[in-house]
């Protein structure tokens, strides 16, 4: 295979994320993706707080900082401005989830035509691994020590539950724990852009990311974790899939 | 400056009658603000505006003390009376208020059947109207073909000019002035 | 151009829409809700976007990507919606965005009231968000006052490319007086070179973000940056009205609806021979220490009145800051009633026994 570093990738800035972290391939496979349909000069990425905003070094794209879980919304309006351009949101699974919700629901009631990439490792990160409403039950996190228990903690949230009977363009779920699944995550990207270029509607992916430091595993053993565990709790797949009527 | 309140029961249009003494003071190029208060109630509650009307600088939209109250209810008689500065018009609709109700006799004031008359000009969203047309027939500071004229003009300018406004109008005008 | 009669919130809106607006982003609260209303049929006149967003919060960071990407563009609440709208605004001034903010003011903590009040003077004035920030306040008494501020905010927004927030109240906003609305111009997304698009191959990649990172060692640079920003609207931004104050021995301190009642006060109390004068605040922050200097220069002033629609006199601390101590400063407020100037005057007539 011939491996080549895809030119919108900022290899000139640090990226301060950890050995084994997913978040540096999604940024490529969003790179990859982008430049495979030829609209690098059409993307805006709006960013989380958190382990994500790293992505804004990572990529050459032009970007907006948003607040803690509200990458969506602002995503939305950033929008509003720049019709013509393609508006990436990149929060994690706490800040979708969590704190920004209704911002998630809303832009899929509203069809917003954006496209929200979700990085999903079922925890907080950048705080020290905190429970997120995407923690598999029993999950051991900083603030489920003895594991996650749905009595106590309320139940796992599954997003492709909670948004499958919207009118939204793209809903699916992808994970970057290997090749395969990695190639078949920047199909979705690409499918959702293009969707997004056809005026459809909001997408979302839902990508399982590794998260070694934080699931206190090492870097193959968070891979296998995905397989064995995080995928069978949050099964990968395409969940909503509107033919472009527009 | 002239102080101008307007009071009755939502759906009434007094706040419509407020209105139309608003354009005409604005058409005549006086400062003019048109303040509007309710009840409690969402919905047949009390409606109120405050008209106030001057030469001078701006001032407080609030009227303590009203030159003219068009009443439209019982109610709006027992809440603002008092306020009436003494010399001051009252206009009431006599259709819907006891005829033994005592009044303070400091003030002028002036009984209009509005609902009766409306019922007979076969116009029953007239009433405010003919409360108007009251306004203008009782109180010296108004002239009644120049509100008659700035009403035409105010619901011209709308596009909905009801063609049966100025018999309403005069009637109102009319009943004031038989009491003068 | 002919004079109308408008409400308050409505002529506001319409002024937005005049100075270039094309989006709002909001959520229905009393007694600001006509703008929403307002907007979301005009907005698609003159092609603009107005959204009814999920709550408040949605709508002041919806409005600041809207920002980002260089549109004129407004959101507005009243009293506990403008609680919701702090963090947006910290973000606002932290990434150097411009962008308008209404609260039309209410009475109260907690669900407090829906009538008419000045429940927000420190939030308004202090910042209501995390981190040190100052916004532009400006705080008209009339409809045709807020035509006019809400116009300009948006020259003044991006003058700073700061945020600046008007602070209206229920009597206005729900008032009707006649207006001179002013012509319709038109902004353009691409006016600014920070207003962001996508990049292009070869430039360099922009980011709208925690401003200091901007800088080689931006951290170090920023509070001067920052405090040259503030200085500079403290020394040109500072705007008042002053009512008799010339011979004035009590001059009350009064802004929005209050300030009217104040000049009906005047107009009573100099009949009886009382030396009664106004200094209205246009701009609440920057304070007018301008006008106090010059009201403390002349020598005349007894004592000032402070007169607002709240409990505890919020204005009173900027006041007594202006003024250093060295004039005496009372509060006069109501709460539950309007504001009445016989009331006021007899107030002012206790005061001259005390002064």
């Amino acid at each position: 295979m011939n491996f080549k570093i895809p030119k919108d990738i900022d290899m000139t800035q640090q990226a301060s994320w950890c050995p084994g972290c997913g978040h540096g391939i999604i940024c490529r496979v969003i790179t990859e993706a982008v430049q495979e349909l030829g609209v690098s000069n059409k993307i805006l990425t709006v960013d989380d707080v958190a382990c994500g905003q790293f992505g804004q070094f990572a990529m050459k794209y032009n970007t907006v900082m948003s607040a803690h879980g509200r990458t969506i919304v602002t995503a939305a309006g950033l929008k509003h401005a720049r019709p013509d351009c393609l508006v990436i949101a990149r929060p994690g699974d706490g800040s979708a989830y969590s704190i920004g919700i209704e911002s998630t629901l809303y832009s899929a009631i509203r069809n917003d035509n954006i496209l929200a990439i979700v990085i999903n490792n079922s925890v907080f990160g950048m705080t020290g691994g905190q429970m997120s409403p995407a923690s598999l039950p029993g999950m051991k996190t900083a603030t489920s020590p003895f594991g996650r228990d749905e009595k106590k903690n309320g139940s796992m949230l599954d997003i492709t539950k909670i948004l499958a009977n919207t009118d939204m363009a793209y809903l699916a779920r992808g994970a970057v724990n290997t090749p395969a699944n990695t190639e078949k995550t920047k199909k979705m990207i690409k499918k959702a852009l293009q969707k997004n270029m056809n005026g459809e509607g909001f997408c979302l992916i839902d990508v399982l990311s590794m998260c070694p430091t934080n699931w206190k595993l090492s870097e193959i053993d968070a891979c296998e974790y995905i397989k064995t565990t995080q995928s069978k709790y949050l099964p990968l797949g395409e969940f909503i899939d509107k033919g472009g009527d527009k | 400056m002239i102080e101008i309140i307007c009071s009755g029961i939502g759906g009434q249009g007094v706040l419509v009658a407020g209105m139309v003494l608003a354009d005409i003071a604005m058409e005549d190029g006086k400062n003019v603000s048109w303040y509007p208060s309710y009840g409690f109630e969402m919905r047949g509650g009390a409606a109120n505006c405050e008209v106030k009307i001057g030469d001078e600088d701006l001032q407080s939209p609030y009227c303590y003390e009203p030159d003219i109250l068009l009443t439209m209810s019982e109610s709006a008689i027992d809440t603002f009376e008092e306020r009436l500065k003494p010399g001051g018009v009252l206009l009431v609709n006599s259709s819907l208020v006891s005829p033994d109700r005592k009044y303070r006799d400091d003030i002028k004031v002036i009984k209009v059947p509005a609902t009766d008359i409306a019922n007979e000009l076969n116009n029953h969203r007239g009433t405010n109207i003919i409360m108007l047309g009251a306004l203008a027939g009782a109180s010296d500071i108004y002239d009644v073909d120049h509100v008659r004229a700035g009403m035409n003009h105010y619901f011209d300018k709308k596009g909905k000019n009801n063609p049966k406004n100025v018999a309403a109008f005069d009637a109102g005008a009319q009943a004031a002035i038989e009491q003068l | 151009m002919a004079k109308v009669l408008m409400k308050g919130n409505e002529a506001l809106a319409e002024s937005c829409l005049r100075a270039g607006c094309r989006f709002f982003s909001g959520y229905p609260i009393t007694p600001q809700t006509e703008i929403l209303e307002y907007l979301c049929w005009r907005m698609d006149e003159v092609g603009g976007d107005c959204v009814q967003t999920e709550s408040e919060l949605a709508g002041v960071n919806m409005l600041l990507g809207a920002a980002a990407g260089g549109m004129r563009a407004l959101t507005t609440t009243a009293g506990p919606g403008f609680s919701l709208k702090q963090e947006g605004i910290s973000y606002l001034c932290g990434s150097d965005l411009p962008a308008v903010i209404v609260d039309v003011q209410r009475i109260g903590c907690a669900l407090g009231d829906i009538f008419m009040g000045q429940g927000d003077y420190w939030q308004l004035t202090r910042g209501g968000g995390h981190g040190d920030y100052r916004t532009i306040v400006l705080a008209p008494e009339s409809v045709q006052e807020s035509v006019d501020l809400a116009y300009g905010a948006f020259d003044l927004a991006e003058k700073y490319r700061h945020p600046v927030l008007i602070a209206t109240d229920a009597t206005i906003g729900q008032m009707i007086e006649p207006v001179e609305l002013p012509p319709m111009i038109e902004h353009d997304v691409d006016t600014y070179d920070w207003a962001l698009k996508p990049r292009e191959e070869g430039e360099p990649q922009r980011a709208i973000w925690n401003r200091y990172w901007d800088w080689e060692d931006g951290g170090r640079k920023y509070p001067a940056y920052c405090l040259e920003k503030y200085n500079k609207m403290e020394a040109e931004e500072q705007r008042w009205e002053c009512v008799q104050t010339e011979d004035a021995e009590i001059v009350m301190v009064a802004y929005g609806t209050s300030a009217r009642v104040a000049k009906s006060a005047i107009a009573i109390a100099r009949k009886e021979g009382i030396k009664l004068g106004l200094l209205r605040p246009i701009t609440l922050w920057p304070f007018p220490q301008k006008a106090f200097d010059e009201l403390e220069a002349g020598g005349k002033v007894k004592a000032i009145l402070d007169v607002e629609r709240n409990i505890l006199g919020q204005m009173k601390d900027d006041i007594v800051l202006a003024t250093g101590n060295r004039i005496p400063v009372e509060f006069y407020g109501e709460y539950w009633d309007n504001m009445n100037e016989f009331k006021i005057v007899e107030y002012v007539k206790e005061m001259l026994g005390r002064y």
